[in-house]
């Protein structure tokens, strides 16, 4: 699979680290270079300085010919507008996208996005792990 | 009317201020705790504390009853947000985003904002409007943002110059509804011939545009 992944912080590398290792074709994106240095050496994908909310970036980051796009910046609405744009303006068809706030989390669901939000997955894990 | 700003910067302030001396019931909310102190000192109890974005927010101020939600943030994607929480969640009739990338107005639309406003294009139409190697200027968009009224520059040295509107390559997509002179204005037949220094008046598809332009400037 071809697979964008906006943002390189712990989740993003590893994640991109992960799926580079399965034998898919990474690009990771992300606004600052120093953070590419979370990537291990022998990184085989593609890391690009860029911003997953222009459209230009987006472009040059190969998203015509994506069939995942993943949004994991640390900024809400920056993971919102890109998945998006990933969406509805190049139709990929596969977009995650990570939101921390639970209550915009519910709201871009309903609205047809596919989002995960670590608020809520860590404290019902949390929750689990004391009530047991 | 009861209007929403969110964004309490010299753009939410001034536009808080006119909506204000116009008697509107107007409520800035503002991210930064100063900024809010500063705004009510000056304009009144008016501004919030409180992050625009979040409808926890949104439903404590009463969002459900805004008349107009107008989003002017420094960020284009808090903007986008903020107005689809508003529009989504409290079903606000009117949204309105400031944006600074003038590629997102197209995708704003796409998602349902009502309507943008780009400084950075504002800025640029005047330039067209200013600089004569940009022969199209855009006059206005027409309802829905299909069609679009634009006015040519016909440059002296274009190959049009002295045609008939008939031999000119228009594309099918845009209409010449006027040709503007010193010496007046015509509504153009198929026979009239582009006097030099016309203006016209053009109502275009905007994928024509291009088109449009090649076929002025004769490249």
């Amino acid at each position: 699979m071809n697979v964008i992944i906006m943002g390189c912080g712990r989740v993003g590398a590893q994640l991109a680290t992960m799926l580079d290792e399965d034998g898919h074709k990474v690009t990771i994106l992300d606004r600052e270079p120093y953070s590419f240095r979370k990537l291990p050496a022998n990184f085989q994908g593609k890391a690009l300085v860029g911003d997953g909310t222009d459209e230009d970036s987006l472009r040059r980051a190969g998203i015509e010919e994506a069939d995942v796009f993943v949004a994991v910046t640390q900024g809400d609405n920056r993971n919102v507008m890109a998945a998006q744009i990933a969406k509805h303006v190049f139709n990929v068809p596969k977009v995650v996208c990570r939101i921390y706030d639970p209550l915009r989390e519910e709201l871009y669901h309903t609205l047809g996005l596919e989002t995960i939000s670590p608020t809520t997955v860590g404290a019902k894990l949390l929750h689990d792990v004391i009530v047991g | 009317m009861y209007i929403i700003v969110v964004g309490g910067g010299k753009i939410g302030f001034y536009l808080a201020k006119t909506l204000l001396s116009e008697g509107h019931e107007v409520l800035i909310i503002e991210k930064d705790p100063a900024r809010c102190d500063a705004i009510c000192e000056e304009l009144g109890s008016i501004a919030m504390w409180g992050d625009g974005c979040e409808a926890r927010t949104l439903a404590e101020v009463g969002t459900e009853r805004a008349d107009m939600f107008i989003a002017v943030t420094d960020e284009d994607e808090d903007n986008l947000v903020a107005c689809q929480v508003a529009k989504h969640k409290f079903n606000v009739p009117h949204t309105i985003a400031r944006i600074n990338n003038p590629k997102n107005e197209k995708i704003f639309k796409k998602l349902g904002i009502d309507l943008t406003v780009s400084s950075t294009n504002i800025i640029l139409e005047h330039i067209q409007e200013k600089v004569p190697t940009h022969p199209l200027v855009h006059l206005l968009t027409l309802r829905g943002g299909d069609l679009e009224v634009v006015e040519i520059k016909v440059p002296p040295n274009s190959p049009i110059v002295g045609k008939r509107m008939k031999e000119i390559g228009f594309p099918s997509e845009s209409v010449v509804a006027l040709m503007v002179g010193k010496w007046g204005a015509v509504v153009p037949t198929p026979d009239t011939i582009l006097e030099p220094e016309a203006q016209l008046i053009a109502v275009t598809k905007p994928e024509a545009e291009e088109a449009l332009r090649a076929a002025i400037t004769g490249t």
